[in-house]
């Protein structure tokens, strides 16, 4: 077998300890990975003991608690707290989801959370998503037609139905951050986050540029890096299968 | 004060926000050629537009006749005749091309059987003049403002518009009463930019966090409208914040109010439908400070539902499982996770929740910032949108469904403006460094930090007093308690404390500056409903029941500088536009 070795400023160390000072009968561990870009220092994982006796029922909850009354110092994205904006995507407990509709009920043992998988991080729980956006960009998710005549385009509703499974995605990165094939090759491989945005517009019988648009994703590296592994579907907090999305594309190209 | 590096950009305009309204001034400015920064403190499609549910009305009259005049005295009734009627004849004349614009940039809007964009009922919608329910609101399912967020992001990228994204921006740079541009911090690489721009618009959306219980996301904190208060710009009309008759019991998630346009109702907890005894035509779907009102009326006289007695019931069970799933397949998401409801089966806890905020920085319809220094004039150099702005649209209530159509037809019109003014390549002037220092002295200060108050424990005590002295019903007594209560969090900023001194991601100083910008923001919205010595659309006072068209058909103006608050007052605009409606004069008002 190959050994891998990490390299040495990458390994993640024990961190501080923060002990419950409530009194609180009904106390859970919180791991949190910690890294600060200021400090010449390894990352490290914190542990809170939680009172959850009063903590609302999503890990987010716990979190805020976290930074509310015990740690301000730690550091994650968050807006909403209802699933729509996609901003508190992590891995909890080794599986990706959204810190704000993931229940910590659902979780076991302790509560390990970490920022999602294979990121750049920016400071601890906060990702670098900016090469997805820019993938995201390359598939140029805007309608395009010839229509100018501001009158509105009629679409069927059966045509209209064709997007949903598409349009709810909300950009998380839970899936592609998920997938392994996006793990090796995401500076190429486009990933299912973005590969079902571009089946979105594919698909859209308002468009009038299915043909480019399928001619600009059907590429060696872009597309069929998907080995069809899944685990994007089953990361989908939104309950979304971009796998399918992806095989809807191939299927498309393969009869084209 | 340890130095910053500071990074300078010119444009000739600046965004300052990237939800509905800041993305659709981009796209417009960068279509008129002119250089745009789009300035954000998270990525586009993060904004809270996203969060809206039921749909943006414009009377497309694709589900029956209807007329943008009738939308127009919905707003106005709506509004309890605190808006601007020529403000608002132009939303609602604008609102079908707008929204026809959106269907063209890609917007998935759910359709009828011919295939044109779905339009539901929505509170206070109707026809001929308050005659009948009309179906106005444009929908994509339950999911509208996420569905128009995503494709005015696109749009914006199609035009190429630069984007400043994770920048928190601290402070508008004013010379001689003019805005010259904004001073912002780069979370990414902790460096400070000074963006110079012929125009900036705010677009920074509500500050729905000051009330502990709210609808909004944890990034709704107005950071716009502090900025202008700190410029030393009043805001209007702050007393008027909305509060949404159906958030999820505890958690305050929004169920929209579309799941009433489809037929839902609500019932208390001797099983009335008790709607019918407060708006006997419009019922459900009277418009949302009646409906909240009702609510918090029933829980009063001992009618509400649970343990506390505390909630009301909305039911959706007896609607055909096709509708929910097709219609409103979001609020069921959000009823199973949030109330672990099945909404097929059982019905939805709901208490009024704050949603959103009718006040904010006094404009015109061309989206100009307006202050009064003697007499009314515009501030070279600004404009502002959206939930930021009060144009007023919306007055002393606003409908649901209006806020969306609000932000692109005023985003549009802000680009249209800002296009007649500048000319590319214009040149900048020079701007004084001590305005620069000011802004970052006081970055400097709230980040260095050290005493023992943390800004969690002051946040909340913002919020408990709001949510209580300043809620669904007022009156004196609270509202003098509110004024004098509201000031101590922020007398605690004297003592604050900051842990994280970094500057990359430093979330605990983010949320000090967010703070900052919310009790400037309390203390306005208190204040100022302390002085409205009447009732008007969603401000109630027990004390004064009743509208008083003699004294206060006048805009609130507030500023304040530290805790001091100045308040003065404009009247409201008594005419329309254009010759092509008449304005329609104060009646009482009833549903």
């Amino acid at each position: 077998m190959v050994q891998f070795n990490l390299p040495a400023n990458s390994k993640v160390e024990k961190g501080k300890y923060y002990k419950d000072n409530t009194g609180s009968k009904n106390i859970r561990k919180v791991n949190v990975y910690r890294w600060d870009p200021s400090k010449n220092e390894n990352p490290r994982l914190d542990t809170y003991e939680v009172d959850m006796d009063n903590c609302s029922s999503k890990v987010l909850d716990v979190l805020n608690k976290i930074k509310n009354e015990i740690d301000p110092s730690v550091a994650y994205r968050r807006s909403c707290a209802h699933g729509v904006c996609g901003s508190c995507a992590m891995n909890m407990n080794g599986k990706n989801g959204l810190a704000c509709t993931k229940a910590h009920s659902e979780l076991d043992g302790d509560i390990d959370i970490y920022p999602l998988p294979h990121l750049k991080v920016l400071k601890d729980l906060i990702g670098d998503l900016s090469t997805l956006y820019k993938q995201y960009e390359s598939v140029e998710p805007w309608l395009k037609t010839s229509k100018v005549n501001h009158k509105e385009n009629i679409q069927t509703k059966d045509d209209r139905a064709k997007l949903d499974g598409l349009y709810e995605c909300i950009m998380c990165a839970c899936c592609s951050t998920s997938c392994p094939s996006y793990w090796w090759n995401g500076e190429k491989y486009l990933g299912p986050a973005v590969l079902l945005q571009a089946y979105r517009w594919i698909i859209d019988s308002r468009d009038e540029d299915r043909k480019e648009r399928l001619k600009k994703v059907a590429d060696e590296l872009k597309l069929y890096r998907c080995h069809t592994i899944l685990n994007c579907t089953n990361a989908c907090p939104k309950g979304l299968n971009p796998a399918k999305a992806i095989a809807e594309i191939k299927k498309m190209l393969a009869t084209a | 004060m340890s130095s910053y590096k500071i990074i300078d950009h010119e444009y000739d305009v600046v965004v300052l926000g990237a939800g509905g309204s800041g993305l659709r001034a981009a796209v417009g400015l960068s279509e008129a050629g002119l250089k745009t920064a789009c300035v954000s403190k998270v990525f586009p499609t993060r904004s809270h537009t996203s969060a809206a549910q039921g749909g943006i009305s414009a009377a497309l009259g694709n589900m029956g006749e209807d007329d943008w005049r009738w939308h127009m005295y919905d707003t106005v009734k709506g509004a309890d005749w605190l808006g601007d009627q020529d403000s608002i004849e132009y939303l609602c004349k604008e609102a079908p091309a707008a929204v026809l614009e959106l269907e063209q940039y890609g917007v998935p809007f759910s359709r009828t059987e011919e295939g044109k964009i779905y339009q539901r009922p929505f509170g206070g919608m109707t026809k001929n003049y308050g005659n009948e329910t009309v179906q106005r609101t444009c929908a994509a399912a339950d999911r509208t403002g996420h569905a128009i967020l995503h494709t005015l992001y696109g749009q914006a990228l199609k035009h190429n518009t630069e984007f400043f994204i994770e920048y928190f921006a601290l402070d508008l740079i004013m010379k001689d009463g003019a805005c010259k541009g904004i001073i912002a911090w780069n979370l990414n690489d902790g460096t400070i930019h000074r963006f110079r721009s012929h125009t900036t618009i705010i677009a920074t959306g509500g500050y729905g966090k000051v009330y502990y219980s709210a609808t909004s996301a944890h990034t709704c904190t107005g950071d716009g409208n502090a900025m202008a208060l700190r410029a030393g710009l009043p805001l209007q009309d702050m007393e008027f914040v909305q509060f949404h008759p159906t958030g999820i019991y505890g958690h305050g998630t929004l169920i929209s109010e579309g799941v009433r346009g489809e037929g839902g109702y609500l019932v208390n907890s001797k099983g009335e439908r008790f709607m019918e005894r407060y708006a006997p035509k419009a019922k459900d779907l009277a418009s949302r400070d009646v409906v909240s009102r009702s609510i918090a009326v029933e829980i009063n006289e001992g009618r509400g539902i649970g343990k506390e007695q505390d909630h009301v019931h909305l039911h959706i069970d007896h609607l055909d499982p096709k509708v929910i799933d097709e219609r409103l397949p979001g609020i069921s998401e959000a009823s199973k996770l949030f109330a672990n409801v099945d909404v097929t089966k059982e019905p939805i806890p709901v208490v009024p929740t704050v949603h959103y905020n009718m006040g904010g920085i006094p404009t015109n319809y061309k989206a100009e910032v307006l202050t009064v220094n003697g007499s009314e004039k515009t501030v070279p150099g600004l404009m502002a949108i959206g939930e930021a702005a009060c144009v007023s649209v919306h007055g002393a209530n606003r409908l649901g469904s209006n806020s969306l159509i609000d932000l692109v037809v005023f985003g549009r019109a802000a680009a249209k403006r800002a296009a007649e003014l500048i000319k590319p390549g214009m040149k900048h002037d020079e701007i004084d460094k001590s305005e620069t220092d000011r802004c970052l002295d006081r970055f400097d200060k709230l980040r260095n930090s050290e005493g023992s108050n943390p800004t969690s424990e002051l946040r909340l005590s913002m919020q408990k007093t709001m949510q209580s002295k300043c809620a669904v019903f007022r009156s004196e007594k609270t509202l003098k308690e509110g004024v004098d209560e509201i000031r101590k969090p922020y007398e605690g900023m004297d003592s604050l404390s900051v842990k994280d001194k970094s500057l990359i991601f430093n979330t605990d100083l983010v949320e000090t500056l967010e703070f900052d910008n919310l009790i400037r923001q309390a203390i306005t919205t208190m204040d100022s409903a302390y002085h409205r010595k009447e009732s008007r659309g969603a401000h109630a006072r027990e004390d004064f029941p009743k509208r008083d068209d003699e004294n206060f058909m006048q805009h609130t103006l507030s500023w304040c500088t530290g805790s001091k608050t100045k308040i003065n007052y404009r009247p409201v605009h008594r005419s329309t536009l254009t010759n092509d409606v008449q304005y329609f004069p104060p009646q009482e008002r009833v549903y």
